[in-house]
C-alpha cells in the first residue's frame, strides 16, 4: 500500500487536529494531507524520477515525503553535513532529480546551477509553489518505486542507498502504531534529522498515533531541554550522544524535565552508566529503546518502560543484565541467531543477527539483493537469551576474537566508563601474533584529570576478566564520531594501529 | 471478494470505514451490517438496512482480526454496525499496544 495511506488515514481520523507546530495556530492533520496532494501534482508534473531534499525538521519534511508519495516517486532526504563535494555527488547518482533545498543552503549549490538532470528549488520557493498548486485527483494509489532512497551512514566506506518500499514503511507503522491512540495534548519532540531512518519513522508513527509533532531544526542538548519545558513537550526520541549531552546539563541545571512522560533512544549503543544516570535524573519517565537499522525500517526490537524499571531495581543478575539489551523482536518480526556458516547457533550463544518480517527491505540500489527466504543478515553480533531478550554485541566486523574468545568492545567501554576519571572511551582490537587479537583502548579523561593507564588496566580486571582488559590504553582528546553520533572504529582503529607503530 | 493489503471499504449501512492490514488468499465475503462492504469510492445500494443479527459497533483505530483466516481490518471511520467474514462476526483484536520506540 501507498506510504501516502499513512498520510489518508491520519487527516481522515485526525481532522482539524493539530499535526504539526502551535497548539493554536498549527498545521491541522487535513491541512497538512491537503498540501501533499498539492505538492504530489508539482512533483508529478516534473520530469524529475527522485525527490531530493537538503534541509532540516520543517515543514517541508512531512509535505516532501507524502507528497512524493503520491506522485509515485522516491523520496531521498540528504545529510545536509556531508561537504559540498559528497552531497553533489549524491545528487548526481539520482538524477533526474528535483532537489528540495533549504533557503539558507542554497548558495553551497550555486555552482552546481544549470547542470543536466538536477533541478534546484528552495524550500520556501516550493511551500509557496505548493499553496498556489491544485491538489491531485484522489488519494493514494498503488505505487510502482519506492517510497525512500537512504544513503547509509557508512561507518566502513562509502555509503550505500539503501531502498525502503512503500509496504516496507507502512507494514511497520500498520503494525506498530495505534491510531489516534495519543491524549490529549500529547506532543512529540523530533529532533533526529530527515535524513535518518529514525527521523522517518519517528515522523510517520507521531502522525499516525495523533500526536502533536514539535519540530527541532537541528539537535541542540540547551534548546531541546528549553524546548521540553516550554512546549510540554510529552514524548521524544533521540540517539544515545544526544542522551549524554542531555544528562549532562539536567545534572548542572537540576530543574528535571516534569512533562516528559516518554523518552525512546536508539541509533547506536547506549552506554549502561549513561542511561542509568538519565534513569536517576528522571524518574518520572518512561524509556524505551529501540533498536533496528536503515535496512529494515527503523525499530525490530524493543526494550519497554518496564523492562527498564524492572532491570534498573532488579537483584538477579540476569534481570538486571537486560538493562543493555534492546529488547524483544516486535509480533512482526523474525529473528535468527547464525554462525559463519548461516546455521542457527545454541540459545544464548553469539553469532550474527538474521531478521526477516514485511518491514525488512535489505535492498540497495544497483545490487542484487542476497536475502535467501526474505532473510535480511543485520551484520550485528548478537546473542539471545531465554527470555527472547537481544543483546546486540556490536558490528560483526568490531567484535574482538582473542584466544577463541568474542569479545564485545562495548562491554569494555561501558567498564571504562564508569571509572570517575573517564569521560568516554574506545575499544578495538588489533592484530596480535599470540592471539589472533588484542584489546587496546583509547582514553579521553575527565576536564583535569590525568588518569594512570595501569590502574585503568586494574579497574577493567576487577569488573570484567583479564582477558577483557585491554593490553594498552592510550589517553586521547577526542573520539572519532561521525554524524549520527556513532563512534567509526575504522578510524580509531587505524589511529592506535599508527599509535602502536610509535 | 477479492482483497488486497492497503485497499479501503466502507459499509453499505452505516458510517463505518475500514483498511485492510492483511489479506487472506482467495475470494471472501466482508460484510459490515449483513451488507457486502463495497470500496471506498465507490456507491452503495440506496435504502439498505442493518440485517438482523449485524447489529454492533465499530471503532475508530481499532483493529477487527480473524487470525486464523489471516485477515486483519484498520476501522478509519466508526460506525453503528458489525463487521462480519464468511457469516461471523469479526471480533475485536485485543493486542497489548506496544510502546513508542521511534
Amino acid at each position: 500500500m501507498n506510504l501516502a495511506m499513512i498520510a489518508e488515514i491520519a487527516a481522515d481520523a485526525g481532522g482539524d487536529r493539530v499535526v504539526l507546530g502551535d497548539p493554536e495556530h498549527g498545521v491541522t492533520y487535513e491541512q497538512l494531507y491537503d498540501r501533499a496532494r498539492r505538492a504530489a501534482r508539482l512533483l508529478r508534473e516534473s520530469s524529475a524520477d527522485t525527490v531530493a531534499m537538503i534541509g532540516v525538521n520543517s515543514e517541508l519534511f512531512p509535505v516532501a515525503l507524502f507528497g512524493a508519495a503520491l506522485a509515485d516517486r522516491p523520496f531521498s532526504p540528504l545529510n545536509y553535513r556531508w561537504s559540498d563535494a559528497d552531497l553533489a555527488a549524491a545528487v548526481r547518482r539520482l538524477a533526474p532529480v528535483v532537489v528540495l533545498v533549504d533557503d539558507e543552503f542554497l548558495p553551497r549549490f550555486e555552482s552546481l546551477a544549470g547542470e543536466s538532470g538536477v533541478q534546484w528549488v528552495a524550500r520556501s520557493q516550493f511551500l509557496a509553489a505548493v499553496a498556489d498548486a491544485e491538489p491531485i485527483e484522489g488519494g493514494a494509489q498503488e505505487p510502482a518505486n519506492p517510497a525512500v532512497l537512504l544513503f547509509t551512514s557508512g561507518t566502513s566506506g562509502s555509503p550505500k542507498v539503501a531502498v525502503l518500499g512503500h509496504d516496507n514503511l507502512s507494514s511497520y507503522i500498520l503494525g506498530s502504531v495505534e491510531l489516534m491512540a495519543a491524549e490529549e495534548g500529547d506532543a512529540q519532540l523530533s529532533s533526529l534529522p530527515p535524513y535518518h531512518v529514525g527521523g522517518i519513522a519517528n515522523l510517520l508513527s507521531t502522525l499516525f498515533s495523533g500526536r502533536r509533532i514539535v519540530q527541532l531544526p537541528a539537535f541542540d542538548a540547551r534548546t531541546w531541554i528549553d524546548t521540553v519545558r516550554a512546549l510540554r513537550v510529552t514524548h521524544a526520541t533521540v540517539v544515545p550522544t544526544m542522551v549524554a549531552r542531555i544528562v549532562d546539563l539536567l545534572a548542572e541545571d537540576g530543574g528535571g524535565l516534569p512533562s516528559l512522560r516518554h523518552l525512546s533512544y536508539g541509533g547506536g549503543r547506549m552506554p549502561l552508566p549513561v542511561l542509568e544516570r538519565a534513569m536517576v535524573l528522571l524518574p518520572e519517565t518512561s524509556f524505551v529503546n529501540g533498536y533496528g537499522l536503515t535496512e529494515t525500517s527503523s525499530s525490530i526490537t524493543v526494550l519497554g518502560p518496564d523492562d527498564h524499571r524492572l532491570a534498573l531495581t532488579s537483584d538477579d543478575p540476569a534481570v538486571r543484565a537486560r538493562l543493555g539489551s534492546v529488547g524483544r523482536a516486535l509480533p512482526t518480526v523474525e529473528l535468527s541467531v547464525r554462525d559463519a556458516d548461516g546455521e542457527p547457533v545454541a540459545p544464548g550463544e553469539t553469532g550474527e543477527l538474521w531478521v526477516r518480517g514485511e518491514q525488512v527491505s535489505g535492498r540497495y540500489v544497483g545490487t542484487e539483493s542476497d536475502s535467501a527466504g526474505g532473510w535480511f543478515r543485520t551484520k550485528d553480533a548478537a546473542r539471545i537469551d531465554e527470555e527472547g531478550y537481544v543483546f546486540v554485541e556490536g558490528r560483526l566486523d568490531d567484535v574482538i576474537v582473542r584466544g577463541g574468545e568474542n569479545i564485545s568492545p562495548g562491554e569494555v567501554e561501558d567498564a571504562l566508563l564508569e571509572h570517575p576519571d573517564v569521560a568516554d572511551a574506545g575499544v578495538v582490537g588489533l592484530p596480535d601474533d599470540d592471539w589472533g587479537e588484542r584489546v587496546v583502548a583509547a582514553v579521553v579523561p575527565v576536564e583535569g584529570r590525568t588518569p594512570d593507564p595501569g590502574e585503568l588496566q586494574e579497574w577493567v580486571r576487577g569488573k570484567l576478566r583479564s582477558s577483557k582488559t585491554p593490553s594498552s590504553i592510550a589517553l586521547v582528546e577526542g573520539l572519532p564520531y561521525n554524524d549520527n553520533g556513532k563512534l567509526v572504529r575504522r578510524l580509531l582503529r587505524a589511529s592506535m594501529v599508527e599509535a602502536a607503530r610509535g | 471478494m477479492q482483497l488486497r493489503v492497503g485497499s479501503r471499504w466502507r459499509s453499505a449501512v452505516d458510517d463505518t470505514q475500514v483498511v485492510v492490514v492483511r489479506a487472506p488468499e482467495g475470494e471472501v465475503s466482508l460484510t459490515c451490517g449483513g451488507h457486502p462492504l463495497v470500496p471506498a469510492d465507490g456507491q452503495p445500494t440506496a435504502g439498505l438496512t442493518i440485517s438482523e443479527g449485524h447489529e454492533g459497533s465499530t471503532a475508530l483505530g481499532k483493529r477487527y482480526a480473524d487470525p486464523g483466516a489471516g485477515l486483519e481490518l484498520l476501522c478509519v471511520k466508526a460506525g453503528t454496525s458489525a463487521l462480519a467474514l464468511n457469516g461471523a462476526e469479526l471480533p475485536l483484536k485485543s493486542a497489548k499496544p506496544l510502546p513508542a520506540s521511534d
